[in-house]
């Protein structure tokens, strides 16, 4: 069952074309590798998609319903999540507010005065989340400033998990972590796909992407160039798709390497 | 400060209180510690200073620079600044002066008068910043002349006397012998407090000036939210551009000048991050009253005015300089 088919989308900033008409399907449940060179539109992509940037031509299609024209508040009602690389926090506010916001439970202080945000049940489904994760967090009632990066990551994550989404796009998740923190990303990635929610992983670290996707999409000059099935490609397919020529064994040597 | 306070010899009992003042009351410890000093040495000083008389002097002196301060909060908080506070204030006063006695209409039509004005002075600021995307700094700063210009204009220049009953009653009246300005400046306080620490509106106002990035991916439309801070900070100015000029009965287009520095400068001093990002409305109003207390203060011990902006200066300093330290202790921001 298709979740997200994105249907001939050009984008242009000024006179720079950066999408020339792209061309993808997501399955339910399915884990994408999206790849490709620095500038070839990756990121602008995924913009489209939350509704951070909207499509110049072209139609995103979510659950076999248009989205081209919807907000980023409401493609996110819908399930669309995206985990950004530079995490996107608040980082004076703490975990909770963090987690919830845009999204905050509110209650009647006092039974009568409306739209109080409900701190305790935010904390309470906060703190579960991070838990879920098997994070360990100093507080969550400390500004998420004051974490470390694979910290801050835990809970940019919590935010992307907490309301039941259907589609989890990650931007760079593993660029800037540790080795054991990767590989609880890698992992989650796997546990996501078997719940049945869709990934769909930006990374230059080839080496991750092929270990945890089922298909693979090469951006090259903002088309999808190639759609490689993970189980039947290998590092050097891969590299010479992104790179577009000549003899890529050298490359591909060194990005198995790692 | 009289006050030393060694956080050192009791770190747990000093940053619980911390940790309790922040959650509780949404106030630094550091201000309630500052202003409870002063409180306590001026007490010593002077017989008059802990009197009812007094004391609601204070409040009284502190309620328009006190409604200002909420306005430089909610919009600092975000990540903004109003500029133009002083002068909107000025043009709101002249507004309702003219209206209740140039035009002859009911009093009630002074309070929206003021009120109006400063809300439309407020919307035209955020429609520039929002969609001309004129930095905050700048249009502020250019409705700072327009807006003292055009209070000049529309009272030539002179000061407009005689309001009507009604309107001197929320200047000068006493209900219970508590002036009101000083409840319609508390009750507005506790009424913005509850906004901004408490909603929605208030939790993305301060994520806006933290991340305005991040508030934008979670789906809530920034520019329409700036729209509304800044037609709410221009309303605010005209609230208190309505105390000041039924406080002396008339509209003074002069009112009000560099009032929008005192303002910024008792938000700064109650927490508020002049970034944007954290800022609370009980703290700007303890920032509010620790400038009232030190003046009243230096005035009832007789020290010169000019030593007065010396403290307050030095005030400034000293709370930016706390809260750098601290952060610097702590954070990673």
């Amino acid at each position: 069952m298709t979740l997200l088919s994105i249907k001939g989308v050009r984008k242009s900033f000024g006179s720079v074309d950066v999408l020339h008409g792209v061309e993808i399907e997501i399955a339910k449940g399915e884990v994408i590798g999206l790849v490709g060179d620095n500038g070839a539109g990756k990121s602008t992509l995924m913009k489209t998609v939350t509704g951070m940037y909207q499509a110049d031509h072209g139609e995103i299609e979510f659950e076999g319903k248009s989205i081209t024209g919807m907000d980023p508040g409401a493609r996110r009602a819908l399930g669309i999540e995206m985990i950004y690389q530079d995490l996107a926090l608040a980082k004076q506010q703490d975990v909770a507010s963090n987690i919830f916001l845009g999204r905050e439970p509110v209650k009647k202080f006092l039974g009568i005065i409306p739209n109080m945000v409900d701190r305790k049940t935010m904390n309470i489904k906060a703190q579960a989340m991070i838990d879920d994760l098997g994070a360990h967090l100093p507080s969550i009632n400390r500004p998420v400033g004051s974490f470390s990066g694979g910290q801050q990551q835990t809970v940019a994550i919590a935010r992307a998990l907490t309301f039941n989404p259907k589609l989890v796009i990650m931007d760079e998740p593993t660029a800037a972590l540790a080795v054991r923190e990767v590989q609880s990303v890698l992992d989650l990635i796997r546990r996501l796909r078997d719940q049945g929610i869709s990934v769909i992983l930006i990374s230059h670290r080839l080496n991750d992407v092929l270990s945890v996707t089922d298909r693979i999409v090469v951006l090259r000059q903002g088309r999808a160039a190639s759609n490689l099935i993970t189980s039947e490609t290998n590092m050097t397919e891969m590299v010479g798709a992104i790179v577009g020529s000549g003899d890529m064994a050298h490359a591909a040597a060194h990005e198995s390497a790692g | 400060m009289s006050v030393k306070e060694n956080p050192a010899s009791h770190p747990n009992f000093w940053k619980r209180a911390q940790v309790a003042s922040e959650e509780r009351l949404h106030v630094r410890l550091e201000s309630l510690v500052v202003l409870g000093g002063l409180c306590i040495t001026m007490t010593i000083l002077s017989p008059y200073f802990l009197s009812v008389n007094n004391i609601l002097n204070i409040l009284l002196a502190t309620s328009t620079i006190g409604v200002l301060a909420i306005a430089a909060t909610f919009v600092i908080g975000s990540g903004g600044l109003d500029l133009s506070l002083g002068s909107v204030m000025g043009l709101s006063g002249v507004v309702g002066a003219y209206m209740a006695v140039n035009m002859g209409l009911p009093a009630v039509f002074g309070v929206i008068g003021c009120i109006g004005a400063g809300a439309i002075a407020g919307f035209v600021n955020g429609q520039l910043i929002t969609r001309a995307f004129v930095p905050a700094f700048i249009v502020t700063l250019g409705m700072l002349g327009l807006a003292r210009g055009l209070g000049l204009v529309i009272s030539d220049g002179r000061v407009i006397y005689g309001l009507p009953s009604g309107l001197l009653y929320l200047g000068q009246g006493r209900p219970l012998g508590i002036p009101m300005p000083v409840i319609i400046f508390l009750t507005t306080a506790l009424v913005t407090h509850y906004i901004l620490a408490f909603t929605r509106f208030g939790r993305y106002t301060l994520a806006i000036g933290d991340n305005e990035n991040s508030t934008r991916t979670a789906g809530i439309n920034v520019e329409r939210h700036r729209l509304i801070l800044y037609t709410l900070s221009g309303g605010l100015a005209g609230l208190a551009g309505m105390l000041f000029m039924a406080r002396i009965n008339s509209g003074d287009p002069t009112a009000g000048i560099s009032y929008e520095l005192t303002a910024i400068t008792a938000a700064i001093i109650g927490g508020t991050n002049l970034f944007g990002g954290r800022g609370s409305i009980l703290g700007s109003m303890i920032g509010a009253l620790i400038m009232g207390v030190l003046q009243n203060g230096l005035n009832l011990l007789a020290v010169q005015s000019y030593y007065q902006q010396m403290a307050i200066g030095a005030v400034l300093i000293f709370a930016v300089f706390i809260d750098q330290y601290q952060m610097r202790k702590e954070a990673r921001v």
